[in-house]
């Protein structure tokens, strides 16, 4: 039931709007997700959105995982 | 964005998480649970468990809502499909988990009228449509689910509908947490918390827990390297004995959750005692509808006689679900009991322990 892939959100209309992961849309409800605009990224479960992905927060935690890999690739090669 | 996923993904990430986690390994075994089995699945599918050094195992715990509805429930919805004029409504993985008498796929191949949705907004648009039929729609889950379902009601309030109801197994997940580390039988070093749960209910629900049983807590998202990393953050904790809760899902979770989800849960119902599949009954660890919203409660409206229920003779997921054996470790598992023949509820649900197993037995 947890789609933990997080979907675009592409329209709003009132509490109603399509989002969209991997070229498939979906029609999911707003109500429990107010203050989404179009470009936004969210989980959604059940029909509803129901949390706003932090992007920085995303990019950020990538560019760990990055010096963790690099971090061991200098550690093997020493 | 797709490319982000694959970064979360990413096998050298893995790797090199693992070589973390294997420097900080102590001495003495450890017992991490995952509560939730979506952190199964991703556990078993990308074989977290041979990253991770001897002696520290990954335990299921009772976070698949299918596998911790009760059996009682299941005999409800089986008998109110009996009942003419009423339509049933549920998410699909509850069809084959069997009842005492059956299942509601074995009911709907007899002709129940039993519909399937995907969002609890579809029943009540299908009740709207058919104001001759009683509309009850299977409300299982815990607090991502809780506001979906409270929404569904409000929206069936404000369309003036008198013939949609719920039948609510709705659950809440830090009583169940309190139940496991009260009991004598059951090891916890630290939990891997449910990272969508969390990010409506908010970290903060776990911090009387960590408070009080001196529990390392970390929220955790669902790819690989997530896991791992709150692996990594856990052991730091068991490392400087320090029993926090700490949030490694930050992209989606804060401590304090979805104040709006939270609000509409809120309007539409109160705590309430509920029994689990596995753990019997834990006070305060449900959801009814209040006082205000009765006339959407299926219990009161349709109420059903029942035989006690009975469980499939043998099966152990209650105890696959406190964390007391791995589902190979059930005498039917892959034997009698496989996903085209279920016999528990674990080996149904995409997110139940025993059905996962199964289908990464070999990997
Ligand atoms: S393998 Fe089947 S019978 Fe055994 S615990 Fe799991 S669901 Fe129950």
């Amino acid at each position: 039931m947890c789609l933990a892939i997080p979907m675009e959100v592409k329209t709003i209309e009132s509490d109603k709007g399509v989002v969209e992961a991997g070229g498939v849309t979906y029609e999911v409800s707003f109500r429990l997700l107010p203050d989404i605009v179009p470009g936004d990224y969210v989980i959604v479960h059940a029909g509803f959105a129901i949390q706003k992905l932090d992007q920085e927060d995303a990019a950020e935690s990538i560019r760990l995982f990055r010096e963790i890999e690099e971090a061991e690739g200098k550690a093997k090669n020493e | 964005m797709i490319r982000y996923m694959e970064e979360f993904r990413s096998a050298a990430g893995s790797r090199a998480l693992a070589a973390d986690i294997r420097s900080l390994m102590p001495k003495q075994e450890l017992a991490f649970m995952e509560i939730c089995g979506g952190h199964t699945l991703t556990a078993l599918k990308y074989g977290l468990a041979k990253l991770l050094p001897e002696g520290l195992s990954l335990k299921s715990g009772p976070g698949c809502p299918v596998c911790v509805t009760p059996q009682r429930y299941i005999d409800t919805a089986l008998a109110l499909t009996a009942r003419p004029g009423i339509v049933v409504a549920t998410f699909g993985d509850m069809l084959r988990v069997p009842g005492t008498d059956g299942s509601l796929l074995e009911a709907k191949a007899r002709g129940a009228d039993i519909r399937i949705c995907l969002s609890p907004l579809e029943a009540v648009a299908f009740a709207q449509a058919n104001p001759e039929r009683e509309v009850v729609f299977l409300g299982i889950g815990f607090e991502t689910t809780a506001p979906t379902a409270a929404a569904a009601v409000i929206e069936a309030e404000e369309r003036g509908l008198r013939n949609f109801s719920l039948l609510t197994a709705l659950k809440t997940m830090p009583a169940a947490m309190r139940a496991l580390l009260e009991s004598p039988t059951v090891r916890i070093d630290g939990f891997i918390c449910p990272g969508h749960v969390t990010a409506v209910a908010g970290g903060r629900i776990y911090e009387p827990l960590a408070d009080e049983f001196h529990v390392p807590c970390v929220v955790s998202g669902f790819e690989p390297t997530d896991m791992l990393r709150s692996i990594l953050m856990l052991l730091r904790q068991v490392r400087e004995k320090r029993g926090e809760v700490e949030n490694e899902y930050t992209r989606v979770v804060g401590r304090e959750g979805n104040p709006a989800a939270r609000g509409v849960m809120e309007r539409v119902f109160v705590p309430a005692d509920a029994v689990w599949r596995g753990l019997g009954n834990i006070p305060g660890s449900g959801l009814e509808l209040k006082v205000d919203y009765t006339r959407f409660d299926a219990d009161r409206r349709f109420p059903v006689e029942l035989p006690p229920p009975r469980e499939y003779p043998g099966c152990r997921c209650g105890d696959v679900m406190r964390g007391t054996i791995d589902p190979p470790a059930c005498p039917l598992f892959a034997r009698t009991c496989r996903p085209d023949n279920p016999l528990g509820a674990c080996m149904v649900s995409a997110e139940g322990a025993c059905g996962i197993h199964y289908s990464y037995r070999d990997a």
